[in-house]
Formats: C-alpha cells, sequence, structure tokens
C-alpha cells in the first residue's frame, strides 16, 4: 500500500465510530446465535448468505492492557502470530492466504488482540483458509529471528511517531491520565522497553491469553449454523482451554487538573483535554453518548465545531468523544489549531464545555441528535464488516445480545435533565488534564 | 493449475450473480444518472460527482477546487449556511465531501426513505450557492488549518508534494489537491465565483445512487429534482501533455523528521492514455506482484528477506485522467540507507525487466483480484466510489465490471513488456526525505493548582 499518495481530502476527519448507534422499528435487526466451543470459546454467529463470502474474528483479552511492566509485549506477540506457525515461514504463510484471495491479519489494542480472515465461502477457499487461522492462532512458532525483525521494525515505527504532534499528544495524554494503571503506557511500547523483551517473554504471553476461555469468535457471512459451529470447532483446535484473563483493575479519577506543554517542531500545535470517562455496560452509558453527540460527538453539527471552525475557522478537526472499554476508558476534546491561536482555541473549548455543564443541551439539539442517532441506525449494521464489528465487540465485553434491538429505546430515553446529571457526576473540569504540543508561535505571513 | 483456472471461472459466474444490476439514465440538462441495486439493507448511497479538481487548476489558484468544496457547505439563499449538513443529520445521514485530481464529489448515507432530502439540497446548490465574504473568510483559514495537519507538518506528505512537483513540469499533475499555502493566501471570493460558475453545472456532474432502491423510482425522483436546473457551457481544460521526460530526476526534502523517507516514480500511461489498452492492466499486475500483500516481492524480499527496509510499496492507478506515475515508496531499515534502498528498489525492477514473473506469483495477483471483486461488493460506498470515479474521468463505469477479466487476460510476457518499456531510469524521478534534529521536548509543565499527576 502506498503510503502517501494523498490526492483524495476529505472535507472532515474520518472519525473511528467509538460508540454503538441504535435502531428503527422497521429495521430487521441481525439475530445473534451464540454457542461455546467444545474448549470454552465463545462463538456469536450472524448468518449473511447474500455475498459468497465469509468474515471471521478471533478476539482476545490480550491487549497492552496484560503488558504488566514490558510496554510493547502484546503488540509484538500479536504481530509475530502470521510471522510463522506449524512449520510454516511467514512466506509461506502469505503465499497460502493469497494464493486463497483470502485476507489474513492481526492486531491489537489496550483491552484487546485479534486475527481476521475474509475469504470466499465455497469450501475450496474457506476450509484451507480455516487451517491457516487455526495454525496462526494455535501454533506460532515465535522464532528469535522474525521477533528480532519484527521488534526492529517496531524501534522505527516508534521513531517515526515521533515525527507526529498528535502521536505524541496522544501518548502522553493518556500517561498524565492513567498514571500507572495499565492503560497508561503505550502500546507501541519505548525503546527502552522494546529492546528489553525477550522470545520467552512472548512465548509466556501467548501460552497465558492465547487460550480458547480467553476467546471470543465472531463469524458472518454465507454459511449455515451447523458448518459455523464445525468452523469454530475446527478454529479453536489447536487452543489450550486455559483460564479467562483476569479482570483490568479499575481506574483511579484524576483528582486535580494538569496542564503539560511540550515543545514540537509544527507549525500547528495540538491539545488533548480530557480525563478516564466510563467502561462499557456503564449505567451513564446511554446519557453521556447521547450527551457527548451534541457537544462534540455530532460531526458537523456538535456545538464544539460550531464554536471553534464555523463561528471562527480556528481548527479544521474539532471534536469530543468517550471511548468506553473494559474498565474506564478516557473522554477526550482534541483540536489542533496554528501555534498562535492555541490559547483562543483553548478558551473556546473550556468555554463551551463549561456552558454545558451549567446549562446542558437544549431540548431542540436533543431530539436533533437522537434523531440522527436512530435514524441512521441501519447505516450501522447495513453490511456483514459492520455487523462482525458489533457482534465481537457485543461478545467480547458482554453486553447482552438484545443489545442492538433496544439501543434505539434507550437512546429515545434520555432525557436532558439525565445528561446534565451525568455529566455533572461524569466530568469535573477541575480534575481534568490538557496536553499542549506544537511550535513556537510565529506571526502568520499575511 | 487447471483446478486454480476452473475455481476462477467459477467465481466469476459466482461475481456476476452476486452484483447488482446497474442502470444508466441522462437528463435532458445533460445530468447523468448511474444507479445501482444492492438491496441487502435498507440503506442508500447517494454521490454527486463534479469533472473538476486540482487536475484542472492553473498556478496562481491551485487548491481552488478543494476550498470550493468547503464552501458548498456555507448555503444558497434557501438554505443559508449551516442548514444542510443541520437536515442531513436531522434526518439520520451522514455526509463528507471529497476532491481529487479529476473530481469534487458529495455525499450523503441515507435510510432509503430518505434520499429525496439528499437529492433536493444537492439540487439547490447545484446552482445556487450564496458565496459570501463573510464566510469565505473563516473557511478559508480552515482550510488552511488542513493542509497544516496534512502536509506542513507531515515530513512524509510534505515530501510527497514536492516529488509530485517535480515529476511533472507542464502537466496540471504537479499541483497538489490541497493547494501551495501561498495560493490559498491569495486566494479570492471572485476566483470562487467563477470557478463555481465555470464547473458546477448538471451537464458536468454525475449522479450515483446506490442500494436498496428502484432504479425508475430514482430517474424520477432526480428528473423532479435536478430536472429543472439550467446547463451551461462547458469548455474542457487546455490538455497541456507533458513534454517527454529526458532524463532521471532527483529532489532532497530537508524537514524535521526522525526518520528517512524516499519516494521514486516513473511516468506510466494510464487507460486513457495508454498506446495499446492491456498495458494499464499489465502495470496494475506489475503494481500487484511488486506490493499486492505479505507474499508480494517487496514486503517478503526487502522487509523480511534482506531486511534493508522496514516497510516498502508499490502503487499505480488506471483510472486517472492524465498520464500519470508508477510509484515506488520505502523506509529504510535501522542500520541501511536511503541509498540502499534505492539501489534495492532498482534491482528489483531490473529483475521484473531480466525475468518474466513466475506462473504461481502470477496466479496469486489474479486470485486476489477475483476474490476482492467479491469482497468490495460487501460496501455499497466502494461500488458508488469506483462508478463515479471512472466516470469524473471520462472513462465508462463499465470498465470496472471489465477488470477482472482484464487483468485475467495479463500474461508475464506483457508484465515484462511493461517493465522494459516504464520503468526506465530516463523517466524516474526521485525524493528523498533527508531529516533535520527534531528538537522536540518538553517545556516547564504549568500546573494550576499546583496539581501532580495520576
Amino acid at each position: 500500500m502506498f503510503t502517501e499518495n494523498s490526492t483524495v481530502i476529505l472535507r472532515f476527519c474520518q472519525l473511528l465510530l467509538i460508540s454503538l448507534l441504535p435502531v428503527t422499528a422497521a429495521q430487521a435487526i441481525p439475530a445473534i446465535q451464540h454457542w461455546v466451543t467444545d474448549n470454552g470459546a465463545r462463538v456469536y454467529f450472524v448468518p449473511a448468505p447474500e455475498l459468497p463470502m465469509v468474515d471471521i474474528n478471533i478476539t482476545f483479552a490480550a491487549g497492552s492492557a496484560r503488558d504488566a511492566g514490558h510496554p510493547g509485549l502484546a503488540s509484538l506477540t500479536s504481530t509475530l502470530l502470521d510471522k510463522g506457525a506449524a512449520g510454516l515461514s511467514a512466506d509461506e504463510i502469505a503465499v497460502r492466504a493469497e494464493s486463497l484471495g483470502a485476507q489474513l491479519s492481526t492486531g491489537s489494542a489496550r483491552d484487546m488482540a485479534w486475527l481476521s480472515l475474509r475469504s470466499l465461502s465455497d469450501s475450496a477457499h474457506l476450509q484451507p483458509g480455516i487451517e491457516l487461522l487455526r495454525d496462526v492462532a494455535g501454533s506460532p512458532d515465535f522464532r528469535q529471528a522474525d521477533f528480532e525483525r519484527e521488534r526492529d521494525r517496531m524501534l522505527v515505527a516508534l521513531r517515526h511517531s515521533e515525527q507526529s504532534p498528535a502521536t505524541v499528544a496522544e501518548y502522553t495524554f493518556f500517561k498524565t491520565i492513567y498514571g500507572v494503571h495499565p492503560y497508561g503506557s503505550r502500546p507501541e511500547g519505548t525503546e527502552a522497553s522494546l529492546k528489553a523483551l525477550s522470545l520467552k517473554q512472548v512465548r509466556e504471553f501467548y501460552r497465558q491469553y492465547y487460550v480458547a476461555a480467553n476467546a471470543v469468535i465472531g463469524i458472518v457471512g454465507d454459511i449455515d449454523r451447523s458448518a459455523a459451529e464445525a468452523l469454530a470447532e475446527r478454529l479453536t483446535g489447536k487452543l489450550q482451554a486455559g483460564e479467562r484473563a483476569a479482570p483490568i483493575p479499575p481506574v483511579e479519577p484524576l483528582h486535580d487538573s494538569v496542564e503539560q506543554r511540550i515543545f514540537h517542531p509544527s507549525s500547528q500545535t495540538h491539545v488533548q483535554m480530557g480525563a478516564p470517562g466510563m467502561r462499557r455496560g456503564d449505567p451513564d452509558y446511554f446519557p453521556l453518548y447521547v450527551g457527548n453527540h451534541v457537544l462534540g460527538g455530532g460531526g458537523l453539527v456538535s456545538r464544539l465545531n460550531e464554536a471553534v471552525r464555523e463561528q471562527r475557522g480556528l481548527s479544521y478537526s474539532v471534536n469530543s468523544y468517550f471511548t468506553p472499554m473494559e474498565q474506564d476508558g478516557p473522554y477526550l476534546f482534541s483540536l489542533q489549531t496554528r501555534n498562535d491561536q492555541v490559547d483562543e482555541a483553548l478558551a473556546v473549548m473550556r468555554e463551551t464545555l463549561q456552558g454545558y455543564l451549567e446549562s446542558g443541551p437544549t431540548q431542540d439539539e436533543l431530539t436533533a441528535s437522537v434523531n440522527n442517532i436512530t435514524g441512521g441506525f441501519p447505516l450501522l449494521i447495513e453490511n456483514n464488516s459492520k455487523i462482525l464489528g458489533y457482534i465481537v465487540m457485543i461478545g467480547f465485553y458482554g453486553l447482552p445480545l438484545d443489545y442492538l434491538e433496544t439501543f434505539n429505546d434507550k437512546v429515545s430515553a434520555v432525557t436532558r435533565q439525565q445528561i446534565m446529571d451525568a455529566y455533572r457526576r461524569r466530568v469535573h473540569p477541575a480534575e481534568i488534564a490538557t496536553i499542549i504540543v506544537g511550535g513556537e508561535p510565529k506571526p502568520a505571513a499575511e | 493449475m487447471r483446478s486454480i483456472t476452473a475455481v476462477i471461472l467459477l467465481l466469476g459466474s459466482q461475481l456476476v450473480l452476486a452484483a447488482g444490476a446497474v442502470h444508466e439514465y441522462q437528463l435532458d440538462n445533460g445530468l447523468k444518472l448511474i444507479v445501482k441495486e444492492d438491496h441487502r439493507a435498507p440503506v442508500v448511497v447517494s454521490q454527486v460527482w463534479y469533472k473538476v479538481g486540482a487536475s484542472y487548476e492553473h498556478d496562481g489558484i491551485t487548491g481552488i477546487s478543494h476550498v470550493l468544496e468547503h464552501m458548498m457547505f456555507k448555503g444558497t439563499d434557501k438554505h443559508p449556511a449551516g442548514e444542510f449538513s443541520r437536515i442531513i443529520s436531522e434526518n439520520g445521514g451522514s455526509e463528507n465531501a471529497f476532491t481529487g485530481q479529476d473530481y469534487t464529489a458529495y455525499f450523503q448515507r441515507l435510510e432509503k426513505s430518505r434520499l429525496p432530502v439528499s437529492f433536493e439540497l444537492e439540487a439547490d446548490r447545484m446552482r445556487n450557492l450564496h458565496l459570501q465574504e463573510e464566510e469565505f473568510q473563516k473557511e478559508i483559514k480552515v482550510v488552511m488549518e488542513e493542509r497544516r495537519l496534512r502536509t506542513e507538518d507531515k515530513p512524509t506528505a510534505l515530501t510527497y508534494e514536492q516529488f509530485q512537483a517535480s515529476a511533472f513540469i507542464s502537466s496540471s499533475s504537479r499541483i497538489p489537491t490541497i493547494g501551495w499555502m501561498n495560493d490559498l493566501e491569495n486566494l479570492q471570493l471572485a476566483d470562487l465565483q467563477s470557478w463555481y460558475e465555470r464547473w458546477y453545472a448538471p451537464n458536468n456532474a454525475v449522479l450515483v445512487v446506490v442500494g436498496d432502491v428502484e432504479p425508475e423510482a430514482v430517474l424520477k425522483l432526480a428528473q423532479q429534482h435536478f430536472g429543472p436546473l439550467q446547463p451551461e457551457k462547458i469548455v474542457p481544460p487546455k490538455p497541456r501533455i507533458e513534454p517527454e521526460q529526458r532524463g532521471k530526476r532527483s529532489i532532497t526534502v530537508r524537514a524535521p523528521a526522525e526518520v528517512p523517507y524516499l519516494i521514486m516514480g516513473y511516468r506510466a500511461p494510464v487507460l486513457k492514455t495508454a498506446a495499446e489498452d492491456w498495458e494499464p492492466y499489465a502495470l496494475e499486475v506489475l503494481a500487484s506482484i511488486l506490493d499486492g500483500g505479505d507474499s508480494s516481492r517487496l514486503t517478503k524480499e526487502l522487509v523480511r528477506g534482506s531486511q534493508i527496509a522496514t516497510s516498502a510499496g508499490a502503487g499505480y492507478d488506471l483510472y486517472e485522467r492524465q498520464q500519470g506515475l508508477f510509484l515506488f515508496d520505502g523506509t529504510p531499515a535501522g542500520d541501511h540507507t536511503v541509498d540502499e534502498l534505492q539501489q534495492a528498489l532498482l534491482k528489483q525492477v531490473q529483475r521484473l525487466q531480466d525475468k518474466p514473473v513466475e506462473p504461481d506469483e502470477l496466479q496469486r495477483v489474479k486470485s486476489k483480484v477475483v476474490a476482492d471483486a467479491i469482497y468490495e461488493l460487501d460496501s455499497t460506498f466502494y461500488q458508488a466510489m469506483k462508478i463515479g470515479q471512472l466516470e469524473a474521468a471520462g472513462l465508462d463505469w463499465r470498465l470496472a465490471d471489465e477488470y477482472v477479466n482484464r487483468v485475467n487476460a495479463v500474461t508475464a510476457e506483457q508484465v515484462q513488456a511493461v517493465a522494459r518499456k516504464y520503468l526506465v531510469e530516463d523517466y524516474l524521478t526521485v525524493a528523498v526525505l533527508e531529516p533535520l534534529p527534531m528538537q522536540t521536548g518538553q517545556a516547564a509543565a504549568a500546573l494550576p493548582g499546583g496539581a501532580h499527576v495520576h
């Protein structure tokens, strides 16, 4: 993939969809089928016979929150899975997958690590694809040469990321709001931590966390239930039963406000402001989610976008969001602006938050956001890859199977008072971290 | 090999069954409407593609197409600034717009019954945009922030921009879509007004609708909303054919950075300009042999084998309006230099010229193309993008349907032939990012309230 061919530019940054959105009554909600494999993996399945393809995802509670003082360990372990397994080299694994036209990938984040396979659904393609995924997930070889090469690549990627003021702001933000909590360390590791990693640690990490009891499998595509059951058994056949990972410890709230300025030789200054927010399944999830949609999550029509971008032209991308995780994930306000404008932009952002805490959304704003969320629901489950994302999320975080069916009602039931109440309890301007990364103010050449 | 060929043939027929029917119409005012049915979910994507983008621009007004795209959200007399986005949002829609070399496109994704909302608003701003100085003064600042974010503060993007401007002398392919900063600083509202009047008309637009819709009903709806719009006399841009390149070009970009970076590009024809119409497909296969996945040559040999690179890629786009580039890029691994990486990439080129690609390599590329054609059907948005992109470049959307068969027909000899014909030093431009020290660091932390970090 060519990385910098930036000939297409979007008017707005594409943001990751952080939260689940709801249902209109007319929409057919995919019925999620659920069972457990013989060795304990939880399976979530939605048949989708329209296209001759199948998407499979295996997610383990094996993210960087399990690094236990060795930042980068979860990420490196995940990267090494398809670099050698069951006696096959990285080259051979890639050749097998691509001869089938299959897309095999691995990835990791703070809570989780996953493997995914997209394959054509006829058995001549699907069966060998499943065998390959079974080997990669269940018997990785973890060879020394692969370990060293991939670690070296991570070290270069780490240096590369220092070029980005946004990245510096992000990891500083996490470190600041989480401190010594496992969410505080960098998933990519640090130069020192990566250099100190050993293959033995990778093997032990794998042995502990890549086990059936710690796995959630999502399947969406053109196969029936009995084929999906056989597939899941085959897929997990090489995994040890093992034990589910212990819960991630709860997050301590911030008790003061912190502001940190970091110099970076950039023409813009990036601001990230926030604190620990909420977790998946949080009792305040719906008021906070809908409330944030009004404040900074609704794209071009949010209060923040209106104040910072539309009225003052201060930033290209300004928004706020909650990232619910196993424990309290962050809520985050972010923007970036020319160096000499940062104080003005930050003041507008803070005033907008303060005003919102004082009086909450208007009834019109609330209605508009609820209409957007509920009216747009069909788009969120419009295709196989989106449905897969939801069922894995529901399975991984143990949300109820009727989550999608009830979501619309729960969003519609949110009141102004609930939003104001939740914000006042959960968002405190006196207990907030502000990370400011950028260059020296320089008069604009105008 | 025979069994694999049989599977590909079988999948070819699956593709025909799985893909929805496409209907093409033209309104009396010249607006082209293309509707593709996809009844899997009760949703629709609607895209308006205008045939204007950076490759239509000239020096002094670079970036104007993209700035106009931003201004298209700033209101008509009927729907003042902000209304467009507010109405789409209240209808559960998501929307955006994007500008490329050859197009400016606007889209909405909606539950299917809301399609009239999109048509009403898009038809209104196709002819009735009310450009206002006050809105422009704010929005041009936003675009400059966007340029800082995307280009000024990204050493690799900065390198790519200067590379592109060096690879072409006369052709407008040299123009960065975001525009040069100084041109943005000197852009006037009057420039935008004339750009809008010149290109925004039904006979310079293509409306693409994909989703759970009935084509005849969409046609009626389009006639109702877009039908009354007046066409414009469209004067196509001057051809500005690039003079023949006579020798390798090299540039250096020095910027604060941690990691060096290399881009190489060879002048290459596209479908519209190729002498032989199989050549672009052979170049597509060539790009895939080099960088079609983890088994392809650059990752296998440069990243995992010799470990000269931590990443290396190749790319080519056959659907552009003007002659393009066959691109390489990469980052050297720890102990290696950019020069070593460049030599390694040139050796890969040499090998492609000396020896035909292996049958199993070629077969993998073809398997990927067939499978990807099925996977692409999972996204209505992508299906609409493909139709729009082709039409905006002045190509028939049906070419997308031919793609699998055309790639399957490419031979190893043809791949070797295009490597010999186009990947030659005289057509090469090379750009190297030379990192300057970053001097980052923490300033004295201001801690209001004497706070401490948790």
